[in-house]
């Protein structure tokens, strides 16, 4: 049988402690539940035994630091990921957009970048592409460096197609990568307008004005606090009627900045800055 | 029964378990106040309406999937949202996870357990409903090593026993109850 490691929440503290000290990373208003989840599993890929072995290669040694960054968040994502979030984008938000000259669109935790192709299609679909530019950001330089290589597996592109389908997409979707072996390979063409950089939610300022801030399954890995302070963000970063996209299971219940905002599809989780 | 939440039941099922859960929700006594996680395995993006379905058995609890953050109460049934795992914070509500399947599952009824008998510790009441796989063994293992109560659906009343058993085999402290030992012990618990 495998031998459980654990953690305490005084060593989590201790831990996420020696990271702010040496990396200037500050975890410590992150979700504890999930947040001890990771470290735990990161322990385990790592074979790290006991905290003190943990603190001490953290402390030590900046490429086991980027190692451990890379594995602690969570990165997981999809094309068309919540098909009726994107539906509600086409038929609620897009139409809207297409009175402003210029697009400005900002992914806030973009991760590997499926989210923000899923974007540009739908751009492309509704003759808006050629005016928009799109923001992707996320903590992590790993999933900054995959987002940019537009390659997405090949083994999900099929259920891809069937979320693509679901947002009401009605064209062939295989138009829009070219396989290759095992990835996929989004367009070039559709890609052209991203940019791409590293960016903390934590400790970074806002740096435009944008008509749309998608920022989805992110908030769940902050506690109340963090997410205020990010809401905060958000809305200093949106002009009068710029909308805020969150995932499914977001809301703003908990940002004293909720009387700020309406709704404007309380399932898809999209709102919209009042004036 | 306490004021402010103390116990806790959390309830994990996968295939067959429905009815079962239906009977277990059905026969709660009225008075009952204990707050009631559910996390049910289900069909990536398909629709179902499960909270409608447990509130047609079920009038007196209020049957919800829980916003992330938001604070665990009594009288409520809690139904985990599809696609997520569902964890627990020290302060006593919920965080939602959207991390790496656990057992093909999101979300997993082991990721559910182990988060809150990490915050409940020996008030866990953890109960394992039928299913054709393993989810479910790990954090019941975790469950009794907190000393809390772990129970399992009895094999020989499970549709598919494969849950229930990895479960048991795995510790002997789980109980192995048929569904309606388990309403009596949840009756019992109100009288205490
Ligand atoms: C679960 S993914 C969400 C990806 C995508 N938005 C979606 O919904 O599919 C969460 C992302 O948030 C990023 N993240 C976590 N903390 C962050 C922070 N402080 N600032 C920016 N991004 C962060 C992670 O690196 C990860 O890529």
């Amino acid at each position: 049988m495998k031998e459980k490691i654990d953690i305490s929440a005084a060593d989590l503290d201790d831990v996420l402690l020696v990271i702010r000290n040496n990396y200037g990373y500050d975890f410590s208003n992150y979700s504890r539940a999930s947040l001890i989840r990771r470290v735990l599993r990161f322990m385990d890929t790592a074979r790290i035994k006991t905290v003190y072995d943990l603190r001490f290669h953290l402390t030590n040694e900046p490429a086991f630091f980027a190692y451990f960054l890379q594995t602690i968040t969570v990165n997981v994502t999809e094309m068309f990921r919540d098909p009726a979030f994107y539906h509600s984008l086409r038929e609620k938000v897009l139409p809207k957009l297409a009175a402003y000259p210029i697009i400005k669109i900002w992914h806030a935790g973009c991760s590997s970048g499926e989210e923000v192709y899923s974007m540009c299609i739908l751009l492309e679909e509704a003759g808006l592409l050629n005016r928009a530019v799109i923001y992707a950001t996320d903590i992590n330089p790993a999933n900054i460096e995959k987002a940019r290589s537009g390659i997405v597996p090949m083994h999900y592109m099929k259920d891809y197609t069937a979320n693509y389908q679901q947002s009401g997409g009605k064209e062939d979707f295989s138009t829009y990568y070219t396989a290759r072996y095992e990835n996929a390979l989004i367009r070039k063409d559709l890609r052209r307008n991203i940019v791409f950089s590293q960016h903390n939610l934590v400790t970074d300022q806002g740096f435009n004005e944008f008509q749309l801030v998608c920022c989805r399954n992110v908030l769940i890995y902050f506690n109340k606090t963090l997410q205020n302070h990010v809401f905060h963000l958000f809305y200093n970063s949106l002009p009068p009627m710029g909308y805020l996209a969150l995932g499914m299971k977001e809301s703003l219940l908990f940002t004293d900045l909720r009387d700020k905002f309406e709704t404007v599809d309380a399932t898809a989780k999209i709102f919209k800055r009042k004036k | 029964m306490p004021t402010s939440i103390d116990h806790i039941i959390v309830i994990g099922g996968s295939a067959g378990s429905l009815p079962v859960l239906l009977q277990v929700l059905e026969n709660l006594p009225p008075n009952f106040s204990i707050p009631v996680i559910v996390v049910l395995h289900r069909l990536k993006n398909v629709a179902s309406d499960l909270q409608g379905i447990l509130a047609s058995v079920q009038q007196t609890q209020k049957i919800k999937e829980p916003e992330d953050k938001e604070a665990i109460k009594r009288r409520h049934v809690y139904i985990a949202p599809q696609n997520y795992h569902l964890l627990v914070e020290a302060d006593k509500t919920f965080s939602l996870d959207y991390s790496e399947p656990v057992h093909y599952s999101r979300p997993s009824i082991d990721v559910s357990f182990e988060s809150v008998v990490r915050v409940f510790g020996p008030k866990t009441i953890a109960i394992l409903l039928s299913g054709a796989n393993q989810d479910g063994a790990d954090g019941m293992e975790a469950v009794v090593a907190a000393n809390g109560v772990a129970i399992a659906q009895s094999p020989e009343t499970s549709e598919y026993p494969a849950m229930p058993v990895a479960a048991i085999e795995k510790n002997a402290k789980v109980k192995s109850m048929a569904p309606e030992k388990i309403v009596e012990y949840l009756h019992q618990l109100t009288v205490e």
